[in-house]
């Protein structure tokens, strides 16, 4: 049986509260960071990493995305989205001083609970670095309570690695390794180049007291779990975020169930043990 | 002699082999050193040897006209480069490029051609090994070319 | 079978009474006089839907329906009953769970927004008349995932929290009706506030009233009714038992959330995938389909922004779509999501089957789409899948 929460949430969770833009960084020639604070004097939107919003340009509609910010700064909501369609353009075009729409947050968060005391893997490909660098500002926000921090990350090209600036600075910290690579590279890269399985052989990893935590396309999830696992760590120690077609995000509109689970509820992040089936099945 | 044969015996990819293959091998092995920035070989060359990387980093290369070079895969400490030895024409099809200082074992190609044509067992330990090399670089080099992180 | 979550009412005064039609239309008199929108099954359309009704005299007296797979006639009676009928192509979600609502309006002013909470509610509660134990059913299924899960739908709650419910037992069954084999029915136990059980014969023509709650108890103190006897109730059993009987499809439950987790690659899903097309009828006519989307919209103006929700159905393509493509792009798969949602996901996420066995995706499938013949070819066609 899957786990619900005991007492109904009963306030309004289809209502947007209104958030003004602060800051807007170009991260790649599609790719935006848009920084947010809430309009009245809340105290913002307290979250754990890996969890959602439902953002909303005015009268255009609504997107499911990720809190890529710092949770010890609830006031200050940190959205990176890629520009593919009409909405995401919206979003991306909004300009300091506009206001946007949040809902959340929602939906279950990354193992920073299991993870104390143990050496983190964090393994992201493309925007998947957005939903995870939340689990990095929390193991660096409290160093001791966790072990080695490794950050395996693949992007497309030289052009599309994001938050270049954090990983220099993250690469930096004790106990932390930081590798990244690109699929395609050019003469101005001096970095590696290959999908971002090749980085296992670099990474100092010690399986046994290891939680990894996994973000991308679906199809690299796939092979970057397979990989995890001929590194070694069990099924219970992988986890992953999944996406899926989103409307409401509080579990009534039926979209983004995944086989018998709700994304917006159950998920997104997921242990592997438990969808490693399911991410099998074709057309599910 | 003694030193290399110890390299080569501890090196990841010759990992279980007979002492006696080890020794046959380091008969065509040698020392190399690449300077930063430095071609290892070049695209059409002959390809009479093979490296196993001990540190560096080399970047695999592809050049086309009117187009600045295109690093298709980048090797490092621990890597294989070059099974192009292997088979007839035994032409390089890419660049190497070190691109930081780089060492590496060089081993003879032709010398080890010979060897294991006199020798199948040997043969069939090195075959089995670079056949494992290539089906990995395979599935990479597939995986690289869905994309995946392209815009939809 | 199945445990649905009805709070059982304990009561002081709570003997069956019987009404005669006349008490019937003092029934729905004495609803409107309380302030209720009464809904209630009526002929329309050539067919039984249902409509507000101001009296017992719009009730579908003397109509019966046939039905098959992809096949709903009404057929005049030789008597005159007035729910001598199965079940038509809407549920009671038509009300609950409505098709089309407004969320919230939003206003621009300035460069920040405000959101007016406006949702539409209905004028006056509403009382259903003409509840059949599969309907019944489903809406404690839909209770479950709409009021009683992690979140709680305000649109379904405030209408749900405040409908009266007028059960009336089955006396007879349609072809396409298997309540029984889904424990769902055709008799409803609890969790409505009055039971009517048609009694017609030659000498007769009375309702065994049973009382489910207080508001109920009290409804029925202030109708004309004569205390019932002993042979009202055999008749009332024999009527529900008939109904029972009269059922010719079922779906066997064993083990059925494996089977169809089992069984993803089953050729039976080309099979049906070769006739479904995609039309979701099957889904608007379920009550138990709960899916919707979610619309903004804005005025030519920019000022003016609303959200509204709208019944959607996974059988469109566009469900399931991420990024560059429907990850259910195949007819195939939109249907076998559909069927192992309804018969097996259902249990994992609410504890219950979805489905109630009332009929209508059979009857309302435009080629006739048997739920229980799929769910029996896939079980004797195995694992290894020779159906």
């Amino acid at each position: 049986m899957l786990e619900t929460a005991t007492v109904p949430i009963t306030r309004d969770p289809m209502l947007p509260q209104p958030y003004v833009v602060r800051h807007v960084t170009k991260e790649t020639p599609d790719t935006f960071s848009l920084s947010l604070e809430p309009e009245d004097e809340v105290n913002g939107m307290a979250f754990k990493p890996g969890q959602f919003s439902m953002l909303w340009v005015f009268g255009v509609g609504e997107l499911p995305i990720s809190i890529s910010g710092d949770p010890a700064s609830p006031r200050r909501l940190v959205y990176t989205v890629r520009s593919v369609g009409n909405a995401t353009h919206a979003f991306v075009s909004r300009k300091v001083g506009d206001t946007v729409g949040v809902r959340g947050p929602f939906g279950t968060g990354w193992p920073m609970e299991s993870a104390r005391g143990r050496d983190i893997v964090v393994v992201a490909g493309g925007i998947g670095l957005a939903p995870l660098r939340p689990v990095i500002s929390e193991v660096l926000n409290h160093r001791q309570d966790y072990g080695r921090l490794v950050l395996l990350y693949g992007a497309r090209s030289p052009r599309d690695v994001l938050y270049r600036k954090e990983l220099a600075a993250w690469a930096r910290q004790a106990e932390t390794q930081v590798l990244t690579t690109v699929d395609y590279g050019g003469l101005s890269w001096h970095g590696r180049v290959g999908v971002v399985t090749t980085l296992f052989k670099f990474a100092r990893l010690q399986p046994a007291r290891s939680i990894a935590m996994a973000c991308g396309p679906e199809i690299m999830m796939r092979f970057v779990t397979r990989e995890l696992e001929t590194q070694g760590l069990k099924r219970e120690d992988i986890y992953v975020s999944m996406e899926r077609n989103m409307k409401c995000a509080i579990g009534f509109c039926g979209h983004c169930q995944y086989g018998p689970h709700f994304i917006c509820k159950d998920g997104p992040v997921f242990r592997y043990d438990r969808i490693q089936p399911l991410l099998e099945k074709y057309e599910l | 002699m003694e030193t290399l044969e110890r390299i080569i015996a501890e090196h990841p990819f010759f990992s279980g082999l007979e002492s006696y293959y080890t020794a046959l091998l380091t008969g065509c092995a040698a020392n190399a050193r690449f300077a930063g920035g430095t071609y290892i070989f070049k695209e059409g060359e002959e390809a009479n040897e093979f490296y196993l990387i001990r540190s560096g980093k080399v970047a695999l290369e592809i050049f086309a006209p009117q187009r600045k070079p295109i690093v298709v895969a980048t090797l490092a400490e621990g890597d294989v480069l070059g099974w192009s030895w292997l088979f007839p024409p035994y032409l390089w099809k890419f660049h190497a490029h070190a691109t930081v200082e780089t060492r590496a074992i060089m081993l003879d190609g032709k010398c080890l051609r010979t060897k294991c044509e006199q020798n199948h067992d040997l043969g069939y330990e090195v075959l089995k090994r670079f056949s494992q090399i290539v089906a990995q670089r395979l599935d990479a080099t597939r995986l690289q070319l869905l994309d995946v992180y392209a815009a939809p | 079978m199945q445990a649905y979550d009805f709070e059982v009412i304990r009561l002081v005064e709570n003997t069956p009474k019987v009404i005669d039609v006349g008490g019937l239309g003092s029934l729905v008199k004495a609803l409107i006089l309380r302030g209720y929108e009464v809904i209630g099954p009526t002929v329309r359309d050539n067919a039984i839907v249902f409509d507000n009704i101001e009296s017992s005299e719009e009730l579908p007296a003397g109509w019966t329906d046939e039905q098959a797979p992809g096949h709903y006639r009404l057929k005049r009676r030789e008597d005159k009953a007035i729910f001598g009928y199965a079940v038509g192509p809407q549920s009671w979600k038509k009300y609950l769970h409505p098709a089309d609502v407004k969320l919230w309006s939003a206003e621009r002013q300035g460069e920040t927004f405000r959101i007016l909470n406006n949702e539409s509610q209905p004028k006056h509660p509403y009382a259903f008349l003409g509840v059949r134990a599969c309907d019944l059913a489903a809406i404690a299924v839909q209770d479950r995932v709409l009021i009683k899960d992690k979140y709680r739908d305000p649109v379904y709650g405030s209408r749900r929290d405040s409908t009266f419910i007028v059960v009336v037992q089955c006396t007879q069954s349609a072809a396409t009706c298997f309540c029984a084999s889904m424990g769902t029915g055709p008799q409803a136990k609890h969790g409505f506030d009055l039971s009517l059980t048609e009694l017609l014969d030659d000498n007769r023509h009375v309702f065994l009233v049973h009382v489910g709650s207080e508001r109920g108890a009290k409804l029925l103190s202030e109708l004309e009714a004569a205390p019932a006897s002993e042979e009202h109730f055999r008749q009332a059993e024999t009527v529900v038992e008939t109904a029972a009987r009269q059922q010719v499809r079922n779906i066997d439950n064993t083990g059925i959330k494996e089977l169809l987790y089992q069984n993803f690659e089953h050729p039976r899903w080309d099979n049906v995938a070769a006739r479904c097309l995609t039309c979701a009828n099957c889904t608007m006519v379920c009550p138990t389909c709960f899916c919707t989307t979610v619309e903004d919209v804005s005025d030519v103006s920019g000022v003016h922004a609303e959200r509204w929700r709208r019944w959607d159905s996974c059988f469109t393509l566009n469900f399931s779509y991420i990024h560059g493509g429907s990850v259910r792009a195949s007819a195939k798969s939109r249907y076998r999501q559909w069927m192992t949602h309804k018969l097996a996901s259902w249990i994992d996420q609410f504890g219950t089957s979805g489905c109630v066995g009332c009929g209508r995706c059979i009857t309302w499938c435009p080629v006739g789409i048997d739920i229980t013949e799929e769910v029996r070819a896939i079980r004797e066609g195995g694992i290894n899948g020779n159906a």
